[in-house]
């Protein structure tokens, strides 16, 4: 951390001075999530998401790694080898709705870690590299879940595994290609069970490559915070620990909490029944959806209903569903308002109000059967989405007058301003 | 640069969109779909509660051995248990010897080779093996049961939407078909007209068609919702046979969370201590 008031690290023992020299690995970690970090003083609650999604793909990597020991990837047993989980070995029943569940959680801290950065403007200048990588993360972070909901071999995966992998079939001349080349056949079987668990046991780790950069690349400028304003001096900032350990130590266990009363209570409230069928190719369930957390990208898929001249809709959909996770890519140059918290922004803090509502619409519509009235409203709501990353904070940027910003982080939270003598 | 091509990509995709919107929106107006039989005559599963229901729910052994009865004397002719061993009904309250008992004198023996020729044959059930199947392939469970495969009931109660109560209304709710039921959706031959099945009629005849087609040896009397209910309370088990053991960890988890979360937030608390006392001034001075 480039802050000149960052606590140095100084080690306590002779065994510490001499792995400092050697591998300071130690100093690593007391500068990256010790003390030798200082953060701003006033991050809220949204600030907690980050580590906590970190955490739960510990908790993905722990539990898939032992599901892996005892599951079988081979399309005439593993529907059964996940049976044995659940019956035979032990705890084997815990083990696996922890990590069936845990992936709904990863999402859920993601998806509120990246609400955070919009609404706060995270992914403004000096944070672009924080925000892209972000969003490599999250791609990889679905491609995952994506693979690994098709493990179990139920009538969900293997459809949902037939209708992704189908999506690919849309792009002109080297569609059909790709997807046989995804599949290693023409429709899922042996090939791509193989060698999607082969993937969803590399990406995680690939993830955590990743993340890795993203928090190096957060090192660099130091942490936004709910002001937007940089921060100026050392009471700007308190040292990430024990505060902040602290605060993301307790929000963790209650979020764990919440994470129990779904393992252990309600493990397939979030699942689908139909993947407790073994996988039929012969038999299509009445509608295949994705899991929960892919329904707003589902909505947009299916939104297009109408060919556009020589474009076939379905082409579109495929386009405009990449293109609506794409588009964050180009966030920071899309919204060049100088402004980065969204507090003092007061029309983009509405935009951005209509934006959660829409994608829980678009979300809704995803889950729902692909019919009327869910087209249509899919169809309004999928517009709106474009329609404000590619439309509205563009010109936003340019439009809106901010409030006045406060002159520090210590004047917004006690008031007084702050004294520059350190 | 970005901006521009942005704005053009964002016009181009909300203005179609907008476009097919208003177009659908002509269509369903205009010529509103009409409902379908299957929505209009279907009906959702029945009210029904089982001791294993909710956070505290335990198995009702006694009801579970009575739900294994109806399926050892009616399902099992047509219905595969296959996820589940005999020694597993040492579960639900049988002891060695009994399920030793059950095993040897199932209806059906398991396939095996023979111990001196190595011809395909069967033999008695043993204590570990899973219950065997009633067909030995799709082909023959299609020719005995007028095309349709009886699909297996290990997981039925997870596999089916509405799960538990579902397959009890199932059971429970075979009725003559409605005088208004338009002709399409008339039960064909070999079918059964049921108004909680998906598509209105099934090819199973009702399964539990008389009082007492069991004798309980518990002295329950053996009505149609008796033997439907307990049938369904131990496909509950069949589906989820770890649901007690996982209840009671629960708890057990929770209640050591509940203590380390209590102690992080006072620690949390303790740690932030200085800076929100600077915090606090801001509303005394104001």
């Amino acid at each position: 951390m480039s802050f000149p008031w960052a606590k140095q690290y100084t080690p306590a023992t002779e065994f510490g001075q001499w792995m400092d020299e050697k591998l300071p690995v130690p100093r690593l970690i007391y500068n990256s999530l010790g003390a030798g970090y200082p953060t701003p003083r006033n991050l809220n609650y949204m600030w907690n998401f980050g580590s906590l999604a970190g955490i739960f793909l510990v908790v993905q990597i722990v539990t898939g790694i032992i599901l892996a020991m005892h599951y079988a990837a081979n399309a005439n047993i593993a529907f059964d080898s996940v049976e044995h989980i659940m019956r035979d070995v032990n705890s084997g029943w815990m083990i696996r709705y922890a990590h069936a569940n845990g992936a709904s959680f990863f999402f859920i801290a993601i998806y509120l870690h990246i609400g955070r950065g919009l609404f706060y403007g995270s992914y403004k200048a000096p944070r672009e590299m924080i925000w892209l990588l972000g969003v490599v993360i999250y791609l990889l972070a679905m491609a995952t879940a994506f693979m690994g909901y098709v493990l179990p071999w139920g009538q969900m995966s293997f459809w949902g595994a037939k209708v992704i992998t189908g999506l690919f079939e849309a792009i002109p001349l080297v569609g059909k290609p790709i997807q046989e080349l995804l599949l290693g056949g023409f429709a899922p079987d042996n090939a791509a069970l193989n060698r999607f668990f082969s993937l969803h046991y590399l990406l995680p780790f690939v993830i955590a490559g990743v993340i890795i950069m993203h928090i190096w690349a957060l090192h660099i400028p130091g942490s936004n915070n709910p002001t937007g304003v940089d921060v100026k001096g050392p009471q700007d900032t308190v040292p990430f620990h024990p505060y902040y350990t602290a605060k993301d130590g307790w929000t963790l266990g209650v979020a764990l909490i919440f994470f129990t009363i779904l393992v252990f209570f309600l493990p397939n409230a979030l699942g689908h029944a139909d993947n407790y069928i073994p996988a039929n190719p012969l038999s299509t369930p009445a509608h295949i959806v994705p899991e929960w957390y892919f329904w707003p990208w589902y909505a947009i898929l299916r939104a297009f209903t109408v060919d556009f001249l020589f474009i076939p809709a379905k082409l579109l959909g495929v386009l405009a569903m990449f293109s609506a996770i794409l588009v964050w890519f180009f966030l920071p140059w899309l919204d060049r308002s100088l402004v980065r918290s969204g507090m003092f922004r007061p029309k983009f803090k509405i935009f951005f109000g209509i934006l959660v509502v829409d994608i829980l619409v678009l979300g809704y519509c995803g889950g729902a059967p692909a019919a009327e009235p869910f087209v249509m409203i899919s169809q309004i709501a999928s517009a709106y989405y474009f329609a404000h990353f590619l439309i509205i904070l563009p010109l936003l940027s340019r439009l809106e007058k901010p409030e006045p910003l406060p002159n520090s982080i210590t004047e917004s939270v006690t008031g007084k301003p702050l004294t520059t003598a350190s | 640069m970005v901006r521009i091509i942005g704005i053009l990509i964002g016009l181009f995709f909300s203005g179609w969109l907008l476009i097919s919107s208003g177009m659908g929106a002509i269509e369903y107006f205009s010529n509103p779909p009409a409902e379908t039989a299957e929505h209009e005559f279907h009906r959702e599963a029945k009210e029904i509660s089982f001791a294993s229901d909710g956070p505290l729910g335990k198995f009702d052994r006694q009801q579970l051995q009575r739900g294994f009865q109806v399926y050892k004397e009616v399902c099992s002719a047509c219905h595969s248990l296959r996820l589940v061993a005999f020694r597993n009904l040492e579960e639900i309250g049988y002891n060695e010897d009994e399920v030793k008992a059950i095993a040897a004198n199932w209806s059906i023996g398991v396939p095996d080779a023979d111990p001196n020729t190595g011809e395909m044959t069967t033999r008695p059930g043993l204590a570990a093996d899973k219950l065997p199947l009633p067909f030995a392939n799709d082909i023959a469970a299609r020719a005995a049961n007028n095309n349709a495969i009886p699909p297996d009931l290990s997981l039925m109660t997870k596999a089916r939407e509405g799960g538990a109560p579902y397959v009890y209304s199932l059971l429970t709710g075979y009725i003559d078909p409605p005088a208004n039921l338009p002709e399409a959706n008339q039960p064909g031959p070999g079918l059964h007209y049921n108004p909680y099945f998906a598509n209105l009629n099934l090819a199973m005849a009702p399964p539990l068609a008389v009082e007492d087609q069991v004798s309980y040896s518990d002295g329950t009397k053996a009505s149609i919702d008796q033997m439907a209910a307990d049938v369904s309370a131990f496909l509950i088990w069949t589906a989820e046979p770890k649901l007690e053991e996982r209840h009671q960890a629960g708890w057990a988890v929770l209640a050591f969370l509940l203590i380390a979360t209590i102690l992080a937030y006072l620690s949390y608390r303790t740690i932030w201590a200085d800076v929100k006392a600077e915090k606090k001034k801001k509303v005394s001075d104001a």
